[in-house]
This record gives C-alpha cells, structure tokens and sequence, in this order.
C-alpha cells in the first residue's frame, strides 16, 4: 500500500497584478487586477515505503506547493492526498508526530539558543522518551559531526551546521516520512555532501519515505533512483531517473583527444562541438549515429582517447525546464 | 516534571526555553526594562502642573481625584499595562504569517496559541523578576499618595485584575496578529489600537471621568481591563457588588477573545497561502 497517495490535486491561488508606477499604486486602492495563478494541476502520484524520489521542476513548477500540501501547511483548491492514512491538511496531531518538513530557506529552531535548547524542547513536543531521546541524538551529531555545537547558539553556526542542527530536529521523532524541500540549497560543496551522504545512510537504515526537492542535481543524483518531474503545476515524467535522459535526450556526448596539439578544423561535420579544448574536443551527436561518427573519426583522425557518455542530467532538465515559459505566467486574468 | 502530563511538560518546557531566550541579550532587557518608568515621571510632573492650575490649594479635587489619588491612579496604571502590553506579539505573528515561519506551529503537534501564550507569560515573569526592584522603588517613594495599604480583599482582587489585564491584552494582540492571514501587514491596525487602546484602556485619564454617556459605552469594551480596572480595584473605587460584576465580566471578555481567536485561527488557517518559500 502506498504511504502516500496524491490523486488530481490543485491548487491555485488569485494573485494581485499590480503595474509598476505610483498612479497604478493609487488606483489600486480603489480597484485592483487579480489573475489566477494554477500553481499545481491536477497532480497525481503514489509513494511506497522506503522509497526516495525525488520531485524536479523549474522555480514556479508547483514542487513547494505540492509539499506544502502534503504538509498540510495548506488547503487544496480541489482533488485528494493522503499521508500514512491521513489527510495532510486536517493536521491531525497524529499525523503531525510522523512525518517532517524540512525547508532549506525556513528556520525552525530557537534562533538566540543553542540547538540543544529546540532539540529538548522537540523531545516534549513529540514525547520522545528520554533514553530513546539522547541515544538517538548521539546518533544523529555523530553521524552529521556537530556533536560539539550543540551548545552553541544557533545564530553563530554556519549555514552548512545550521542545516544539519535542523535536519537532526526533523528527525529526533523518528518521522516515516520526510518532505526535503531545497535541503542544500546555499551550501558550500563540502557541507552539500555531509547532507547528501547522511540522507543516503539515513534513509536505507530508517526505511524512511523521502520526498526531496532539489536543484542541485548533485543531491538527486546521489540520493534518488526514481524522479517525478513537475513543470507549470503538471506532472511531466514520473519514473526512474535513469530514463530520463533516455526520454529526452536524443543527444549522447562523444569526448576525444587527437594525437599533436590541434583539434581538426572540419571537426563540426561530425557533430555540434559542445567544448573545445585543444586538443580534447566535445561533440554532441545524435544516439543512432554514434557508431557511425565513431567509426568514422577512428578512421580518418590519430586519435589517443575517446569516450562516449550520456550527456549530464543538469543539462537535459535545465532543457527540459526551459521548452515552456514559467508556470506563473500567461494565467487566466 | 518527569511526573507531569504530557501537555503540561510541554508548557513547562516552552516555558523554560523562552526564558532562556529572553535572558539572551541581557543589556537590551535591562536598557529596555528601566527605560519603561520614564513615562511615569512625565507624568506626575505633568498632573502635578494640572492640579497646580486647577484652583487654589485646597480645593485641587478634580472628578473626585486628588493629586495623590490621580498619583496612585498612574502608578497603578503603570502596573497594569506592564501585565496587558505585549510588544512585538501582533507583528511577530503578522511576520511569521507573512514569511512562513509559522509552519513551526503547523507541521508540529503543537498548538500555536498555546505556544505563543506560554512564551509571553515566561517573557512576563522575567521582566517582572527584573523590574520588582524598581517598581518597588518607585511605590515606596510615591507610598505618601496612597491612602494607606489595602486589605488582603482588595489585593487579591488586584491580583485577578492584573491576570485579566494579562490575558484581555495578550488575546486582542494575538488577535489582531491573525488578521494578518487575511491582510498580511497590520502595522496600521497596531498604531490604531495602540492610540484607542491609550485612551480607552484609561491610560491617558480616568474612565469614570468620562461623560456618563459616553464612559457607559466604553466601559463595556474589554479595554479597560488594560489598565482602568486593575488601578480602580486597588483604589477601591468599586463596591463590593461592582467589583464582582467587573471582575466576572473580564472573565466573559477572555473567553469571547479566546474564541474569537480560535475562531480567526481556524478560518486564517483555511485561506493561508504559506507565503514566503
């Protein structure tokens, strides 16, 4: 059985138009332009136990809203989710005690106070026993290594502690689920892998439900086998990652280095030249013609190495984001 | 508190960890906490200047209240908006209304006003440890315009004057914080109220100085119970009979302001956006 189910969900919201200028801010007193914004479209998945999946779409697509949603921060317009059997936005404290939110921009822990402070604080909140409480916060600062900041205020850690002070007060409780929202988002590359390699330990040894939005493909392709791609509020492709190159990509990358120093001048009748770097050259070819290209290049070039790979995720979602306007614009007035 | 019942340990740790968070910047609590008798002094000067005016010596009565009495009157004022005043509590909503933070509150099996309620008593009792010594200096130096000390009686109705103002000014602030689900921004409605509460809370002058016609109206709003009711009890301007009906009647006044506030809750809650990321 799914742990959670979203069936024909929306949500759309009326959002005041106003026009640059101070006339327009005096009009707008009297009478104001209001359009609707269908922030997320008749959205429909499932989430079995245990898996982590990532939730992909352009800023605007409707991925906060969904887990907002899920959250029961807010209502539907229409359609229906459930969470571990409960309707997400009934906020139904039994719900409330089994799964977390974290959001990479907000701040839930007491901000003048030292971590600890929250995480006690968290342990009355969801009555987590206090034996339970201490072995599972030893735990947690071993394994994100901020075993020594606890007592520190929160204001004087670094972005890179802060998030893993709050990912260790989501996850205190034990949730079965957790909703990532941006985990890594403004973190520098070595804190980015703390974070990533903790959710991947983590979540095998937990079992937990994840469902992460991020744009750093980096996190997503470390953490989550299948993906659910969101664009303009509709959902786009929800399956493994791997197929998504597969689907829309049509390109593969062929990676050479020719013998000497120069990269040949003809080289572009082989394939569009994504990086030259004499004498290492990109191309970007079509799939069915690679072993064509290839022949033909080890045929009429000295070649000292080659390679052929698929052309990296980042790129094919930021081209795959980029086919239609943002979803916030072109709404019903 | 190992021995405590769930929600009670809750409040209790709230509770404790906000007066941790209020003792974090101990110079600013200090500063702010002695700068609030300022006022006060103003004050006598500026009564002691109006009775010097208002006639000769001996008759410098004015609606009843002697320089002393209107003295003892503002002391007692002091004390009461030190219970009903609860600075920062609407716009730190409206805030948290307006850049998410409020999902804390939301996605925790915690509830927001209970939260916010306990957090204001623990910054309450801190402010009042702080400035006992003051105020008690204050009182002593000012004990000459009080017409001796009252009975246990009248002290503790005071002392539910002083619960009451607590509770009457922490509900119509978090109140107008919830309004906020439906305009977002409320620093208006504070300066409103903050001008209509300074009158009609009997800041500025006594409410039974009033024209009857116009004090029979304002006294039945909850804002005297900021400041009037609490310095009337302690002046014994009530009877026996009236001070009853007061004090019951400011218990109506938190339970219509506490539903109100469920009420403003519940309905924000179903239209809120959770703006802000």
């Amino acid at each position: 059985m799914p742990i959670i189910e979203v069936s024909n969900l929306a949500k759309h919201y009326r959002v005041y138009q106003k026009r640059a200028g101070w006339m327009s801010s005096l009009t707008g007193l009297f009478h104001r332009e209001y359009k609707q914004v269908r922030a997320v479209r008749d959205v429909s998945f499932q989430i079995e136990r245990g898996e982590m999946v990532a939730f992909l779409g352009p800023n605007g697509a409707g991925k906060t809203t969904t887990l907002k949603l899920l959250s029961g921060l807010i209502h539907p317009t229409s359609g229906t989710a459930t969470v571990l059997g409960y309707v997400p936005w009934h906020r139904e404290n039994a719900y409330r005690k089994r799964f977390s939110l974290v959001m990479g921009q907000k701040n839930q822990l007491w901000w003048d106070l030292p971590a600890q402070e929250s995480f006690i604080l968290h342990r009355e909140i969801y009555a987590i026993e206090p034996t339970q409480f201490q072995r599972r916060l030893d735990e947690l600062t071993d394994l994100l290594e901020v075993r020594k900041l606890v007592g520190q205020p929160v204001r004087e850690l670094s972005l890179g502690e802060r998030m893993r002070m709050e990912l260790i007060a989501a996850l205190l409780h034990s949730p079965e689920v957790l909703l990532l929202d941006e985990p890594t988002i403004g973190l520098d590359v070595v804190s980015q892998r703390k974070v990533q390699g903790f959710l991947r330990h983590y979540q095998v040894e937990q079992q937990m439900t994840v469902l992460l939005t991020s744009h750093y493909m980096k996190d997503v392709e470390a953490l989550c086998r299948r993906a659910i791609i969101i664009n303009e509020g509709e959902i786009k492709h929800d399956g493994p990652l791997a197929e998504i190159i597969d689907r829309f990509s049509s390109v593969k990358q062929i990676e050479l280095q020719f013998a000497g120093s120069e990269v040949p001048d003809d080289i572009e009748r082989y394939g569009r030249v994504v990086e030259r770097v004499p004498p290492r050259v990109k191309l970007e070819v079509p799939r069915h013609e690679i072993p064509r290209v290839l022949a033909a290049l080890l045929d009429r070039y000295t070649i000292e190495d080659v390679g052929v790979q698929e052309r990296p995720l980042e790129e094919v979602i930021a081209e795959l984001f980029a086919r239609k306007p943002d979803a916030r614009e072109g709404e019903d007035a | 508190m190992l021995s405590m019942p769930p929600s009670l340990r809750v409040k209790w740790c709230i509770f404790r960890t906000s007066i941790a968070e209020r003792l974090a910047y101990r110079a600013d609590f200090a500063f702010a906490t002695l700068i609030r008798f300022l006022p006060i002094v103003t004050q006598v000067f500026l009564w002691g200047a109006i009775y010097q005016a208002s006639g000769p010596r001996d008759e410098r009565v004015i609606n009843s209240y002697t320089y002393g009495d209107m003295v003892a009157y503002s002391l007692l004022v002091m004390v009461g908006r030190a219970f009903s005043s609860m600075p920062g509590l609407t716009t730190g909503i409206a805030r948290d209304i307006r850049d998410g933070t409020i999902k804390k509150f939301l996605t925790q099996p915690v509830d927001m006003l209970d939260y916010l309620f306990w957090h204001r008593v623990a910054h309450k009792l801190v402010y009042y440890v702080i400035a006992f010594v003051p105020f008690a200096l204050v009182f002593w130096l000012c004990g000459d315009y009080f017409r001796g000390f009252p009975s246990a009686g009248t002290l503790f109705a005071f002392g539910i004057s002083l619960v009451l103002a607590f509770l009457v000014g922490f509900l119509i602030e978090s109140l107008m914080g919830l309004v906020a689900f439906w305009f977002l921004e409320v620093s208006s409605l504070v300066f409103v109220y903050m001008l209509i509460s300074y009158f009609l809370s009997g800041h500025m002058l006594p409410l039974d100085w009033l024209p009857p016609s116009l004090g029979y109206w304002i006294q039945l709003l909850p804002f005297k119970y900021l400041a009037f009711t609490p310095a009337a009890v302690l002046l014994e301007k009530y009877s026996h009979q009236q001070l009853v009906i007061e004090l019951v009647m400011g218990c109506v006044w938190v339970a219509v302001l506490y539903l109100l506030n469920r009420l403003a809750l519940s309905r924000g809650l179903m239209r809120y956006s959770a703006y802000g990321g």
